[in-house]
């Protein structure tokens, strides 16, 4: 029972990350912006989050420059991809190149430092109740913000006039410029939540999954978010699925390499590696009658005048 | 007031040739900044990263040595670039080429095995490298998946398999514990070419590659098909052209010659295989493709001075502890301003004064 209890909040708790930078990253390529830029992004987030709750002491200012930094550094792919019409593909690539760079850069100085990690909810009585109690209400506050967040994406997409104008976009940018819709302007937005969401996923990992900052500590996890929304067929229902999904395989292969399993641990921590490639593989291959994505995703638009 | 961007009529010459310079300048302007933030002279820095490598004998072959891989990776993302194929797993094929070589090094260790043993490492490298690339290649093409994703989890995958063996059947007995191979035996090894220098023969093999690459795009069919395959896709199909099959080549050429580096790295300037053989050579010579503007000589130029910044970056950093990472800030700053300064050559900035048409852009 308990073991039970503490795989599925470790599964939660490895998943958070994965579900915030991929919610984030569905709302831009919803609005037909590609940015391939989220691992850098993250890993800024998590430099600038660990950085901001060491010298203030607070989780909450830690996640808020991990925010303000992936927003600062979409606005960079932003200025690139939409004000200078560059390839969308390379910006992103150059972002997290960038990325990795800065983190070390910035993150130097704080390695080998701790923190007080993110407090769990502690609910008298409620949060005692055996195996449901602490899964339910006892986890930090981004995992239900993480939840929060992708339920109200899910709203302002499928509920919203201003869902549909960014779906729109995405969908066809000529017809919703030629309707009056400013489409690099809400491209821009887009992006910018996105990366405000990767910044915070890059901060979950340094304030509550790992009390310390290490740089390169995202270890792909931007791409795997990436990965996630081609498995959502970027829908948010779907994301939540295949967030908790890997979650759960990565947790899946430490526990195995704690139970002593005579497999090399290098071969079970290269599983989720592994899984994104079959499920993208097997997703891609399951999708007849054309492919779901946003058909501008990654088009460079210039509007005329 | 509005800065707009405005199509060319035409491509602009004059950008295109100036355009990497105008970009090296503005990231040297840019690390010139970074350099006073964080307290360090800017002069003395720039000295210490751009000239001083370039002052002195072993620091010049170090800047070949590093040069190596990144030109002979970034000559088959070019092809896969060009073709618009994004291999960008260039790092997992050059560590699956040093693994698969150095399985031959590591068998034939100590026995009296003759001079056909760096020739099959080197033959060994090229195709794990090809076949680790054929994997996402494959994939794109049978099943539609994304080859930026399923290349990019494969280094990670490469990784992990390098350090399995490093640290498990492959450990040097006598390696004090540490996660390394036994030194190759002097068959098994890239010969150098200068006496009591690092400078190797793959820097040789490098040149050829430039040189088969610059005939490839230039004078063949094969070449011209690539090119048209990744500029007009519909005019390649109406043409004839086999995208699919395009994407599979240039993905195997690109996995045979990053596979290629890979072993000649390990065989060559480090002497045994060990995880960190790459400071990130597959990534960087994404860099050295774009800014050498996926033109084989401008590769050759670029990857030089990307290697100077490696060199530079180490000088840097126990001259003037400078952090190591700066280096990749540049190179990520550098690629940057590549790409911005591109796209100068099929636009042009024009300010235009606020008309009706534009003020109503809300909705």
């Amino acid at each position: 029972m308990e073991l039970i209890e503490a795989i599925i909040l470790s599964v939660l708790a490895a998943s958070t990350p994965l579900l915030l930078a991929a919610t984030g990253e569905l709302v831009t390529e919803r609005s037909g912006v590609l940015n391939l830029g989220v691992e850098g992004m993250m890993i800024v987030g998590a430099a600038c989050g660990f950085g901001g709750a060491w010298l203030t002491g607070s989780i909450i200012v830690g996640a808020l420059c991990g925010m303000i930094a992936g927003t600062l550094m979409s606005l960079l792919f932003a200025g690139m991809a939409l004000g200078l019409a560059v390839n969308q593909v390379a910006t992103g690539l150059a972002l997290t190149i960038f990325g990795i760079g800065l983190s070390g850069l910035i993150g130097a100085g704080f390695v080998g430092e701790r923190i007080t990690p993110a407090p769990h909810l502690y609910i008298p009585f409620i949060t005692n109740i055996p195996l449901i109690g602490r899964i339910l209400f006892g986890e930090d506050g981004f995992v239900y913000l993480s939840l929060a967040l992708i339920a109200a994406v899910w709203w302002f997409l499928y509920r919203t006039r201003a869902g549909l104008i960014v779906r729109a976009c995405g969908d066809n940018h000529v017809s919703a410029h030629a309707l009056g819709y400013p489409v690099l302007r809400i491209r821009m937005y887009a992006v910018m939540f996105g990366g405000a969401c990767a910044g915070l996923a890059g901060a979950y990992l340094p304030l509550a999954y790992t009390p310390f900052f290490i740089p390169g500590m995202t270890a792909g996890r931007g791409w795997i978010a990436l990965a996630l929304t081609v498995f959502a067929s970027w829908r948010p229902g779907r994301l939540v699925i295949g967030a908790y999904l890997f979650g759960a395989v990565t947790i899946l292969q430490l526990h195995a390499q704690g139970a002593g399993i005579g497999i090399p641990s290098q071969f079970m921590s290269s599983l989720p590696y592994l899984a994104t490639v079959i499920v993208l593989v097997l997703l891609s291959r399951a999708r007849t009658g054309g492919s779901t994505a946003p058909a501008a995703l990654g088009t460079v638009f210039v509007p005329d005048r | 007031m509005q800065l707009v961007l405005e199509k060319r009529a035409e491509r602009s010459r004059t950008v295109a040739l100036i355009s990497p310079l105008i970009a090296i300048g503005l990231t040297i302007v840019t690390m010139t900044i970074l350099f006073a933030v964080m307290g360090k002279n800017p002069i003395l820095a720039l000295y210490v990263y751009f000239i001083a490598p370039l002052a002195d004998g072993y620091s010049l072959q170090e800047i070949a040595v590093k040069a190596t891989p990144l030109v002979m990776i970034a000559i088959g993302l070019s092809l896969c670039y060009l073709a618009n194929a994004w291999n960008i797993g260039a790092e997992g094929q050059f560590l699956m080429g040093a693994v698969a070589g150095s399985w031959i090094a590591v068998k034939t260790q100590g026995t009296e095995a003759g001079h056909w043993v760096l020739p099959a490492m080197l033959l060994f490298g090229a195709i794990a490298g090809a076949l680790y690339a054929l994997i996402p290649a494959i994939c794109k093409v049978r099943f539609g998946a994304s080859e930026i994703l399923t290349s990019l989890m494969l280094v990670y995958v490469a990784d992990l398999l390098l350090d399995y063996l490093v640290r498990g059947p492959w450990r040097d007995p006598q390696g004090f514990n540490f996660p390394t191979t036994a030194e190759f035996d002097p068959v098994a090894t890239v010969p150098t070419l200068i006496e009591g220098g690092r400078l190797h023969l793959g820097s040789i093999l490098a040149l050829i590659v430039v040189a088969a690459g610059a005939v490839l795009l230039g004078k063949t069919i094969k070449g011209f098909e690539i090119r048209v395959v990744g500029a007009a896709p519909r005019a390649a199909r109406f043409g004839g052209f086999n995208a699919n099959q395009l994407i599979l080549l240039t993905f195997a050429i690109s996995g045979a010659l990053s596979g290629l580096a890979g072993i000649i790295e390990v065989a060559g300037p480090v002497g045994h295989l060990q995880p960190g053989i790459s400071p990130g050579y597959g990534f960087t010579a994404i860099i050295v493709a774009f800014l050498g503007r996926l033109n084989p000589v401008g590769i050759l130029i670029a990857g030089l001075f990307l290697a100077l910044t490696f060199i530079g970056g180490e000088q840097a950093q126990i001259a003037m502890k400078i952090p190591l990472d700066v280096t990749k800030v540049f190179q990520g700053v550098l690629l940057f301003y590549v790409l911005a300064c591109d796209s100068l050559i099929l636009y042009r900035f024009r300010i235009i004064s606020s008309s009706p048409q534009v003020a109503r852009g809300t909705h």
